[in-house]
């Protein structure tokens, strides 16, 4: 009945959802943020650990949300440990492309391994209600890296 | 022809509702989120268009023929809400923009004019945001007390709380739903009253759903105020409703000032209108009016027992059907209840689950329906699905919807655990 939604529900995003990588507090986080989806009640906090030479040394998340929220969160954060903040900036540019046309014509191949991991999620540009779904996680870690605390999808 | 009530031909009525031919992706629209919003039969948009072709001019105001015709056709439809709910005179019809600001208007002229600090208003746990936040707004500027009725796990209210909160007779207001947007319960509004009276409040219902699904009286049930919107019913947007007693809505000063609502006006000062023109200040949704004046006959037309006929038996059906999913979780389980089916799956979110059934047409709610404590008091936070009904949906619909859910679970039920069981 639903078979033509496999592209969107990949069994990735599906395993993700149901069993987020890094769901955890981190109690020696030095950016925390928190974000909303006000208009489906999905929630994120997220804790970035910044280490030597401002390296993301460790990345987490709690809350709660539908599959793509969540398996997103957690995608983003087995992508963005290591990077540098300016790099996993670019890579949430690339991302929010990616959700938004299902292409990123202008990716750079630096990335390309991690949008590569990323791409399980391209399906959602076909659902303008879900985008936001799949751009929380990432939002909210540009409100951490940032320093503003508080990221909404809206 | 609807299975359970042979006199009830839902085929004819569908073709009433010219949105309900439309295809989805292929797939026929399954609408089942009437509570939200009901579609409109033609006979509603017709009348609406017609009023603007022939018939329209502003009210009240032009001593023209085009302006008399207007001003007869806002009035009688203000004739026609006060025959719908039974109200004993038509005076006692303030038109507002929907339930929110009829409530609103209460909250802001009879909370602030009337209620006096100390005093208590009682409202439920199970009330639409448009039902809770104007009391906390009075609360907060007014300095009135704001008290929560417990709702019991089967979804009704709980009459010994009840009891217990109106004891020490500082309630002065109690309002409550008539018909829960989550739940379906209808509660008992002649018994609400009867309590409250006794305890000295008046009582003030929510009826954004009920007036939908069911004969109201206002007489009957003993209500003091009374709020419904146009756009639920198979009107328009833009229009609601507030029936007050005549002696209660003269006593409540004016909110919102300008033309329509004075008897007359100098630069220092004005005196009101009588009512209902005194709560009605500016143009009125004059289109509006006729449009829900229209709605209102449609559904008299049908037949307001034979629609709670026809939507008793898809509510059974509904609650059959979907009482026998695996892993489904219904919320509430009131004696007598509506067409509104909130529910959760154990495998799937309510966002994803929505996406899947609108891949196949069907249009149901996602979230917590502007009922956010009701969600929190049912432990389900992060939100239902929600599948309400209106005169147009068939058995057929709910089949579909619920062979859907069935086809969702597996759907979400991991491939290594579908193997082993
Ligand atoms: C029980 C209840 N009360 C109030 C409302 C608010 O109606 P409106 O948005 O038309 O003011 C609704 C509908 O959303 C409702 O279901």
């Amino acid at each position: 009945m639903f078979d033509d939604l496999r592209d969107l529900y990949q069994e990735v995003i599906l395993d993700h959802g149901r069993k987020p990588r890094n769901f955890r507090r981190l109690e020696d986080a030095t950016r925390t943020a928190r974000g909303d989806n006000p208009l489906c009640g999905d929630r994120i906090e997220l804790f970035v650990k910044l280490g030597e030479g401002e390296r993301i040394d460790d990345v987490a998340f709690q809350g709660r949300g539908c599959a793509i929220s969540t398996a997103s969160a957690s995608l983003m954060t087995e992508t963005v440990r290591g990077k540098l903040p300016a790099e996993a900036e670019a890579l949430a540019a690339q991302f929010r492309d990616l959700a938004m046309t299902g292409t990123c014509p202008h990716c750079d191949a630096a990335l390309a391994d991690e949008m590569e991991r990323l791409s399980p999620l391209s399906g959602v540009h076909e659902f303008p209600s879900r985008v936001k779904c799949a751009t929380l996680a990432w939002h909210t870690l540009h409100a951490a890296l940032a320093g503003t605390k508080e990221a909404s999808s809206e | 022809m609807d299975g359970m009530n042979p006199r009830y031909d839902v085929t004819r009525i569908r073709e009433d509702f010219p949105i309900l031919g439309q295809v989805v992706r292929g797939k026929k629209l399954v609408f089942l989120d009437s509570g939200a919003s009901a579609q409109k039969p033609r006979q509603v948009i017709a009348t609406m268009t017609r009023c603007m072709e022939e018939a329209y001019a502003n009210v009240h105001r032009g001593a023209y023929r085009l302006s008399e015709t207007a001003t007869e056709a806002h009035e009688a439809a203000r004739a026609a809400v006060a025959r719908f709910i039974n109200a004993a005179d038509a005076r006692e019809i303030v038109f507002t923009r929907n339930s929110t600001e009829a409530i609103n208007l209460v909250a802001l002229s009879h909370g602030r004019g009337v209620l006096k600090a100390g005093d208590a208003v009682l409202i439920s746990e199970m009330e639409h945001h448009a039902n809770i936040v104007p009391w906390q707004m009075l609360r907060d500027a007014h300095g009135v007390e704001l008290r929560i009725l417990c709702v019991t796990d089967a979804g009704e209210i709980d009459l010994e709380d009840y009891a217990t909160k109106l004891r020490d007779g500082r309630v002065k207001l109690v309002a409550v739903t008539h018909m829960s947007n989550v739940l379906g319960t209808v509660t008992p509004a002649a018994q609400i009253t009867r309590m409250a009276h006794e305890a000295g409040a008046l009582v003030l219902f929510d009826g954004s759903q009920a007036a939908v699904h069911r004969a109201v009286d206002v007489q009957a049930i003993d209500a003091d105020f009374y709020v419904f919107t146009g756009h639920k019913l198979y009107g328009p947007t833009g229009i609601g409703v507030l029936w007050a007693r005549l002696p209660l809505l003269e006593a409540m000063p004016p909110v919102y000032g300008g033309g329509d609502m004075i008897a007359s006006v100098t630069l220092e000062r004005s005196t009101w209108a009588e009512v209902p023109a005194k709560h009605e200040a500016g143009t009125p949704a004059i289109i509006e009016a006729v449009g829900l004046h229209a709605a209102i006959d449609y559904v008299n037309a049908i037949g307001m027992p034979a629609l709670e006929a026809h939507e008793r038996a898809l509510t059974e059906h509904a609650m059959a059907r979907l009482s026998t999913i695996e892993g489904l979780t219904i919320l509430g389980r009131a004696q007598d209840r509506g067409g509104v089916f909130a529910f959760a799956l154990d495998n799937a979110h309510a966002h994803d689950l929505s996406t899947l059934l609108d891949r196949v047409g069907i249009a149901v709610r996602a979230g917590r329906h502007c009922a956010e404590p009701l969600h929190t008091r049912f432990g389900v936070e992060a939100g239902t699905c929600r599948a309400s009904f209106g005169l147009y949906t068939t058995l057929e619909e709910i089949d579909f919807l619920a062979d859907a859910l069935v086809e969702a679970r597996k759907f979400f039920t991991p491939k290594e655990a579908a193997r082993v069981r």
